[in-house]
């Protein structure tokens, strides 16, 4: 037996003990997301059970060394576990802003004290982070942003106004882009670490459409941040910020997968609308149209298990995380018109038991923002434009 | 196997992409088309393909073949669909091959195919669309079989020297039992192919079979059981149609892309306006995903993966999709002279429209998706 195939079924074994059974559902709502933190009393036991197993072991992050709390695997020993357990259809374990976003910039940029100090917490969800980027006026011209962070010696007075702060008010850290050279746009921003518990941060929750709060307003007056919380240099901040930007979008990219398996869009419209006597849905245009659909999403996951396997080999165009970031958006928000179309008025219940507290329709809204957030669809096909296509400036 | 190409076929790639743009590029189909060429590609390329060694790209080495797999015959494929180069090699060296393997008819044909000499067609559609169905007629007669029907669309039918044909021997037409394929040579008496040049230039025949008689072992495989030589096949061929189909909606991208880098308008570049730009792009990210759609069916199908057929299934759906919008999006960004014969755009749109047709458009593979999927 080869190494991999030693790797393959000791992995196999181990999840089969490992991961709870609840763990290998499907994800029907936000709550089934495990996002970590100081405080976990939110969490299931099943939960909790399944992300420290994980965790321990380094595998909610594989690919990481295993002197800051990773798995240590090769990119083929990553591929393997990310095989078994979707053979398996186990949950992610941890679902992190500290490990899709800030984890590969420290790992890129930190110091070594840095990535000591954060990494292994991250891995094992120990400490939850959010990502102080957008202010009320800069959004998609981040770069404009006006968050000062003045130089006092030994630490910087933090003084300004964050939005759209995803989870702020659960996170334990946040890492933050603040401006220290008012005069020099793109090169006057830099990178900062801090604890949400710094006196002088506030966050409130902002209600969007959807009934749910994911973003929050954030306020920092007189916040003392200690000068070794700063990541790259002085002035330097905008290129971390690009290069965590990229594995945002990586991220958000993900959603436009779904899952593995059974398809809850599928059962749904044959739930609600039935089958004719041949055995197709009784709704042909509807059927057409999560045929076509099932085709992008199936060759988007081809595509998206392609832009791993480069991005580990190191051949993706680095501009390619705004392609995966615009098609999976925008494909996923034409998942949940289909699962709306498909429910009926049953998923229009805003508040009913059977419709699990409105979470199709509140689902169907939340994904309106995924075409905004992380840069807007029109951002990244700018990006594309320019970058890989090469497009003329105007 | 990571999901890109290794540094072997990226060899390959390159070999193939020089040879083919140098060898037949568009010009070379103008060429035959213009001068009303009956064969429909050029014997002597194809002779060309096989001192490359193209033609035995599938075929394993105890045959003189390269025994390499689909990735390989798909990377050659693209480049043919990237020049809309006229080749019988997508029928022969891909589709017939694969339905030939570890049959006896691999002794008889495979050295000519090898050799660039055989040329071999496919007589499978009944009607204007493909369908799983078979209705044409194959009785017992004698020691071999009476073929009695009609099939159209047979690419090279006219000139091929075998023909692969599938027929029913038993039960009614929607049976999966009861299909048997047969390799008819060119000479058989009662076998009428007429060419009919299509909207490509391409030629694709409609042949009658009038009572064609056939020894026993014309039969692929098994008496009744041809599915399964078919299903490779289809398989092979549909793979092979959706790389040819990705090189045409590339080569359709490049051209498009690189004219608006240089066509002036209102006194700039059209390429630096955001309404061509985001289109552009749109573009791009849907030939990427279509890329990644075709290259995982190439390696389940190397691999002998069960899920093969469902990801050949949406290889060629995908790359309909993307391909159709590279076409159109080819001709509207180049405008007036888009429209033109004169330049080369308006070839892609033709060419693409018939490979979205081979072996069931993107309507028929998603049908075939959510079939599978129990809706």
């Amino acid at each position: 037996m080869s190494d991999l195939e030693t790797f393959r079924s000791e992995t196999r074994a181990w999840l089969e003990a490992n991961c709870p059974p609840e763990m290998r559902e499907p994800i029907r709502s936000e709550k089934d997301s495990v996002w970590g933190g100081r405080d976990q009393s939110a969490m299931t036991p099943a939960q909790k059970q399944w992300m420290d197993a994980m965790g321990a072991k380094g595998w909610t992050v594989p690919d990481w060394p295993k002197e800051y709390g990773g798995g240590g695997l090769s990119a083929a020993e990553a591929k393997v576990l990310r095989e078994e357990m979707a053979r398996i259809r186990a949950r992610n374990p941890l679902s992190s802003f500290g490990i899709s976003m800030l984890g590969p910039a420290l790992l890129k940029y930190g110091t070594e004290e840095q990535k000591k100090e954060h990494l292994p917490k991250i891995a094992r969800g120990e400490i939850r982070w959010c990502q102080g980027y957008s202010e009320p006026n800069a959004g998609s011209d981040l770069a404009s942003l006006a968050t000062s962070a003045e130089d006092k010696g030994d630490h910087f007075l933090v003084n300004g106004q964050k939005v759209w702060t995803s989870y702020a008010n659960y996170a334990d850290w946040i890492f933050c882009l603040v401006r220290t050279d008012k005069t020099n746009k793109h090169n006057g921003i830099s990178f900062v670490l801090f604890d949400m518990q710094t006196p002088g941060v506030s966050t409130k929750p902002i209600l969007l459409i959807s009934g749910y709060s994911p973003f929050c307003e954030t306020f920092f007056d007189n916040v003392k941040v200690p000068k070794e919380n700063l990541v790259g240099e002085l002035n330097k901040g905008w290129d971390v910020a690009k290069y965590l930007l990229g594995h945002e979008r990586e991220m958000i990219s993900n959603m436009g997968l779904g899952g593995g398996g059974k398809n809850p869009l599928i059962d749904g419209a044959i739930a609600t609308i039935g089958l004719d006597h041949d055995g197709r849905l009784a709704d042909p245009l509807l059927r057409a149209k999560i045929a076509e659909f099932e085709v992008r999403s199936k060759a988007f996951a081809a595509q998206s298990e392609r832009f791993i396997d480069e991005l580990k080999a190191g051949r993706a165009h680095p501009a390619q995380p705004s392609m995966m970031k615009y098609y999976g958006t925008e494909l996923n928000k034409s998942r949940h018109e289909l699962i709306m179309a498909s429910g009926g008025s049953d998923n229009l219940e805003w508040e009913s038991e059977r419709s699990r507290g409105g979470a199709p329709a509140r689902d169907w809204l939340r994904t309106k923002a995924n075409s905004i957030e992380g840069g807007t669809s029109e951002v990244q096909l700018n990006i594309i434009s320019k970058r890989i296509l090469e497009l003329p400036g105007a | 196997m990571p999901l890109f190409l290794n540094d072997d076929q990226t060899m390959l790639r390159d070999t193939a992409r020089d040879f083919v743009a140098d060898a037949a590029p568009v010009s070379h189909m103008r060429k035959l088309r213009d001068s009303k060429d009956e064969t429909g590609f050029s014997r002597d390329l194809w002779k060309q393909f096989a001192d490359m060694g193209f033609t035995g790209i599938l075929v394993g080495e105890d045959h003189g073949g390269l025994g390499l797999g689909h990735v390989e015959a798909g990377v050659v494929l693209e480049e043919i669909g990237r020049n809309l180069s006229p080749s019988p090699f997508l029928q022969t060296a891909v589709a017939a091959v694969e339905a030939l393997k570890g049959t006896p008819h691999a002794e008889r044909w495979f050295p000519g195919i090898v050799a660039g000499e055989t040329v071999a067609a496919l007589a499978l559609d009944e009607g204007a669309k493909f369908r799983a169905s078979v209705s044409m007629k194959a009785e017992r007669s004698g020691n071999g079989f009476k073929l009695t029907g009609a099939k159209q669309f047979v690419h090279h039918g006219h000139v091929a020297d075998f023909v692969i044909v599938s027929a029913r021997t038993a039960g009614a037409a929607d049976d999966q039992d009861g299909v048997t394929l047969f390799a008819v040579p060119k000479d058989a008496a009662g076998m009428t192919a007429r060419a009919e040049r299509l909207t490509d230039a391409s030629l694709a025949a409609r042949i009658e079979f009038d009572g064609v008689e056939v020894d026993a072992d014309a039969v692929i495989g098994e008496v009744d059981a041809g599915r399964k030589p078919l299903d490779r096949l289809l398989r092979a061929g549909r793979a092979g149609a959706a790389a040819e189909m990705l090189g045409v909606g590339a080569g359709a991208m490049d051209m498009t892309i690189g004219y608006i880098k240089e066509r002036k308008q209102f006194g700039t570049l059209i390429g630096s306006f955001q309404a061509l730009q985001h289109r552009a792009a749109h573009l791009y990210s849907e030939m990427e995903v279509a890329r990644a759609a075709v290259l995982k069916a190439q390696q389940l199908l190397d691999a002998g993966d069960d899920k093969a057929d469902a990801a050949v299934s949406v290889a060629k759906a995908m790359t309909g999709l993307a391909t159709m919008l590279s076409v159109q999006e080819g001709i509207q960004m180049h405008g007036g002279i888009g429209m033109t014969d004169e330049y080369d755009i308006g070839f892609y749109m033709k060419r693409q429209r018939v490979l979205a047709e081979l072996f069931g458009d993107a309507n028929y593979h998603a049908d075939r998706l959510a079939q599978a999927a129990g809706y």
